[in-house]
């Protein structure tokens, strides 16, 4: 796959390296954040013991292991969160929850008493929801693993461009509100 | 070098030289001149042969430009210091960019500034935006259209058009130029053409590496008679900025999926938001950018950077289009906006399993990712189902309908299916505003399928959906034309660099090269294999650039005679060749329009087919019963109703809605095809789809099945109001029993037709234009007919009065 894609990219200025390392880092993307061994052992295990057993039914007959490995996909998620972010990300990811749950109150307000002032619930939801993928994309631009996705744009510069698109959203949402 | 460029010049001068018949022409060419070998010693080697190629079209074609255009051309370059940085790059760019506006100018120079069709609408809302301001042309309520209802203008038009040249005035003033509005809005199609030449460069500068390839697409894009069509002077139309916005906002696209940056994602969107400002034709991107997301997705080519830019551009770009009135809530509303609105969606899901997919083993992410990916997808889904069947997402409306299906508008909504642009194109269509573009297009595709990229996903997407849809639609050539320069461009500056590299490869360079292909044809797919082959023999590179010196000179010849023959005459005036070869022109629109201006009461009310609507308010400034923009079918349709019922049918509607004035084109003395006759058949298609009791299509068949004019004509038609309007006193004209309809080839029967609701006021030289006076109702209470059966003498119809004036009196 990798070498396909590299064949694929040859020529094109976002140079070939890239791809090849991204697609790299993507597969071997568990390792890096592995400093306590707790994490990726049960996930490692698991599939050790029922390999051979899975593969072929784990698609068609997965409604009892489902339920198992759910537990584990959650706490390997909560774990691998807590390690490896890094404060300031972890500051932006709460932005983001708070933003969801404005949105999520505006729209069952919505659902609830009617949409009435349109205009009004139209620039508030996508307020937050711009926000939200602003906020997501600076998240996306300032992580340490994407630094070879954007080559172009400095944690600096993104924050910079954060601004500026959020002062672009919010002019939009304003002069929409009626 | 210089030596070499003037010996060019000098040749290429001779070449052009037929087809500039004029002095003055060789006097235009002096500024270009004296840019060229200054342009010549800046230019990269590799550079200066491409230029030597197309030095020649360049020059070929500013030969018979006319004198003023490329000081004006000169002007609008000079605007974009901007591009001064790619000034070594973009000089013969800028050139092109000269002689792109320079093609529609002899529109305005042979017949003063007279304006076609639709943009008289435009050119009389800029007026009044420039007169009242912004907020009120914001809140325009025009009572001078749609006689009886108005008009909402300000919130029914895209007002991109009116405020960008608006926003020239007043910065031309600021500057102390005063320019009156007209030339403002003359001029502005031209000069954005030269804008849509650079941005083309630019576009094409980020599929490939080669420089060559951007001026090409310039030098496309500017001559392209597709493009032509709408960017002559005086075209004063939404698409006249509209197509430089789309080909921009790609632009934009592209840079922002290349550096995955929001700020170039923002500026997308508001560049799109703009085009949405400016033109109904956004639905395009609007479309379009989401497919082309959705296809690197299948591909596997999700990135981060995908995700930055199409959730920046949607998110900023959907608030940009919801603060145009006219555009309002449809984002949120409409199904042709929800494949974006789908994608946005589906763009978080991917960005959320990305991460996920990060943080756990890949056995238990498939798990996660199957109960997850699988379970939105479903909700979504029935969300989507249930919100239309419940009418909260308004199904696809009726001009999308019928670009999937052709015959669905001709069923369905006649009032489309009415207007000639909306017709399916014809095959020679292509060819004719293509040319030789139309094969080189396929060529630049296949190698956008060489590289694959994400940009030439881009094109290719837009290539293969762009041709579909010019294929369906006269109007939507448009925005093919675009791809079609730029993978051309692709094409021919490859063929280009390949057979013009002096330089034969020698033994090693082959041999190394087989080496490699070895090497590298194990793997992959054949089609991603690039062997290395040199051009060895000097005859084969001669002969395959020379070839294609021919064909793009051929290609400029094409697009000059198309642009003076076709897209150069505006509507309003008519051309035609005397016997003895001398032009003469056929002004009688404007001589109608001129009359009414003039001999009739301020607030008159004319009736007319709306096609002629714009023009009526533009021209003569007198309040119309429909116009062009047709937002109320059912008043289309009573204007039908009106034209093809009987005059005792027609009268009480005339009277109804205080017409004054009726007006018809009439071609039938000249042969003109664009006449009221021919159109007659969708006015009563509309009719009949309003009252299908009272009007018939069929009736106004023979028996036979043939539309007829002559002695045939079914009864119906000869009773119509239009058939008695455009044929009546035409016997006159012609010796007893030999009236002849030269439009239709038709002997006309021995006696015309006799008017008795109506009189005649005038008719203009040519009869093109015949303008009838509703008369008032009887001084004595008689009804029409039977005052005009008096006056002739015939008192028998003495007996009919009473119950006749009981019909024809209007409470």
């Amino acid at each position: 796959m990798a070498q396909k894609r590299n064949n694929a990219n040859r020529g094109v200025s976002p140079n070939p390296k890239t791809a090849t390392t991204t697609s790299s880092s993507t597969t071997t993307a568990p390792l890096p954040p592995t400093p306590n061994p707790a994490a990726p052992i049960p996930g490692s295990s698991r599939p050790t013991s029922s390999h051979s057993a899975t593969t072929t039914s784990a698609k068609t007959s997965a409604s009892a292991p489902v339920a198992q490995t759910w537990d584990k996909v959650v706490s390997n998620l909560t774990t691998h969160y807590q390690k490896s972010t890094p404060q300031r990300t972890k500051l932006l990811d709460a932005f983001m929850a708070f933003l969801v749950v404005v949105g999520v109150l505006q729209f069952v307000y919505c659902v609830l008493a009617g949409n009435y002032p349109f205009n009004a619930f139209l620039s508030g939801f996508s307020a937050t929801v711009g926000q939200f993928v602003l906020t997501a994309s600076l998240r996306i631009q300032t992580t340490e693993a994407n630094k070879k996705d954007f080559p172009a744009v400095s944690p600096e510069r993104a924050f910079a461009d954060y601004v500026v698109c959020s002062l672009i959203l919010h002019f939009f949402c304003v002069n929409f509100i009626n | 070098m210089w030596a070499r460029g003037k010996v060019l010049a000098a040749c290429c001068g001779s070449l052009s030289s037929p087809s500039s018949p004029a002095p003055q022409s060789q006097a235009a060419c002096f500024p270009s001149f004296v840019g060229v070998p200054w342009a010549w010693r800046k230019l990269s080697w590799l550079d200066s042969k491409l230029a030597a190629a197309s030095l020649g079209l360049f020059l070929c074609f500013s030969g018979s430009c006319e004198s003023h255009s490329s000081s004006i051309a000169l002007l609008t370059c000079c605007l974009f210091p901007r591009f001064r940085k790619y000034y070594p790059r973009m000089s013969v760019s800028h050139m092109r960019c000269a002689a792109a506006p320079s093609r529609p100018l002899p529109n305005i120079s042979r017949y003063t500034n007279t304006l076609p069709v639709d943009p008289w609408f435009n050119f009389r809302a800029t007026k009044y935006l420039v007169a009242n301001g912004f907020y009120n042309f914001w809140d325009w309520f025009d009572d001078r259209t749609w006689h009886p209802l108005g008009r909402v203008t300000g919130g029914t038009l895209y007002p991109g058009l009116m405020v960008t040249s608006g926003a020239i005035w007043h910065a031309l003033r600021a500057f102390t130029i005063p320019v009156d509005i007209r030339n403002v809005c003359v001029l502005l199609a031209p000069a954005f053409s030269g804008l849509t030449a650079i941005a083309a460069y630019l576009l094409t500068n980020e599929m490939t590496t080669y420089n060559s390839a951007g001026l090409l697409a310039a030098l496309f894009m500017g001559i392209a008679p597709g493009y032509i069509s709408r960017s002559v002077a005086g075209s004063y139309d939404n698409e006249a900025i509209a197509i430089f916005l789309l080909v921009f906002t790609f632009y934009l696209w592209i840079k922002a999926l290349k550096q995955g940056s929001m700020l170039w994602g923002a500026f997308c969107a508001l560049f799109y938001g703009y085009m949405v400002a400016s033109w109904g034709g956004y639905a395009f991107i609007t479309c379009l950018l989401p497919l082309h997301a959705f296809v690197l997705i299948l591909m596997g080519r999700y990135s981060t950077r995908l995700y930055v830019s199409y959730t920046t551009w949607y998110a900023l770009g959907t608030l940009a289009s919801m603060q145009i009135p006219f555009v309002g809530f449809l984002p949120v509303k409409t199904s042709e906006h929800m494949p974006a609105l789908g994608i946005f969606g589906f763009l978080q899901l991917l960005a959320f399993l990305d991460y996920v997919r990060s943080a756990i083993p890949s056995r238990q992410f498939q798990t996660f990712l199957w109960i997850f990916a699988g379970g939105i997808f479903v909700l979504s889904l029935a969300a989507l189902v249930i919100a239309t069947s419940a009418g909260i997402i308004a199904p696809w409306s009726g001009r999308f309908y019928s670009l999937w299906d052709t015959g669905y508008a001709k069923i369905h909504i006649p009032i489309i299916a009415s207007v000639s642009e909306h017709q399916p194109t014809a095959w020679p269509a292509f060819f004719f505003d293509l040319n030789l573009l139309i094969f080189v297009f396929p060529v630049g595709v296949y190698l956008c399928f060489q590289e694959l990229a994400d940009e030439h996903v881009f094109i290719i997407v837009y290539a293969v959906f762009g041709s579909y849809f010019a294929g369906v639609m006269v109007r939507l050539m448009l925005t093919l034309t675009p791809v079609v320069c730029v993978a051309g461009a692709i094409a021919i500056s490859t063929i280009l660099n390949n057979y013009l590299v002096a330089k034969t490869p020698t033994e090693e360079d082959q041999q190394a090269a087989e080496a490699a292909e070895k090497k590298g044809s194990k793997s992959g797919l054949k089609s991603t294999n690039k062997p290395v082959v040199g051009i060895y023999g000097l005859w084969s590179k001669i002969l395959m650039v020379g070839a294609m010196a021919i064909y793009l000179l051929i290609f400029v010849m094409h697009c000059t005679w198309v642009t003076s023959n076709a897209y150069s005459s505006p509507s309003v005036v008519l051309a035609s060749r005397m016997p003895d070869g001398s032009q003469h022109i056929i002004d009688d629109y404007r001589e109608a329009y001129q009359w009414l201006r003039q001999n009739t009461k301020e607030d008159a009310k004319i009736m007319s087919w709306w096609d002629y609507g714009y023009q009526i308010g533009g021209m003569a400034d007198r309040p119309t019963l429909v116009d062009n923009n047709t937002w109320n079918n059912t008043h289309i349709a009573t204007v039908g109703k009106a034209m093809s019922s009987r005059e005792e049918v027609s009268y009480p509607i005339m009277r109804q809605h205080e017409v004054d004035y009726v007006l018809v084109v009439f071609g039938g003395l000249l042969g003109y095809s664009g006449d009221d006759i021919n159109k007659f058949l969708w006015m009563v298609r509309i009719a009949e789809g309003i009252w299908p009791d009272e009007v018939s299509e069929r009736a106004f068949f023979t028996p036979r099945g043939e539309y007829r004019v002559d002695g045939e004509a079914t009864e119906t038609m000869k009773n119509s109001l239009m058939y008695k309007m455009s044929y009546y006193n035409f016997n006159n004209l012609f010796p007893p029993g030999q009236a002849v309809d030269r439009m239709r080839q038709a002997r006309l029967p021995e006696v015309g037709p006799s008017l008795s609701t109506l009189e005649e006021a005038f008719t203009s030289e040519n009869w093109i234009i015949r303008i009838y006076k509703v008369k008032d109702l009887d001084n004595v209470g008689r009804d029409h007919i039977s005052a005009t059966a008096f006056e002739k003498g015939l008192k028998k119809k003495k007996a009919t009065k009473k119950r006749g004036s009981r019909v024809l009196r209007v409470d």
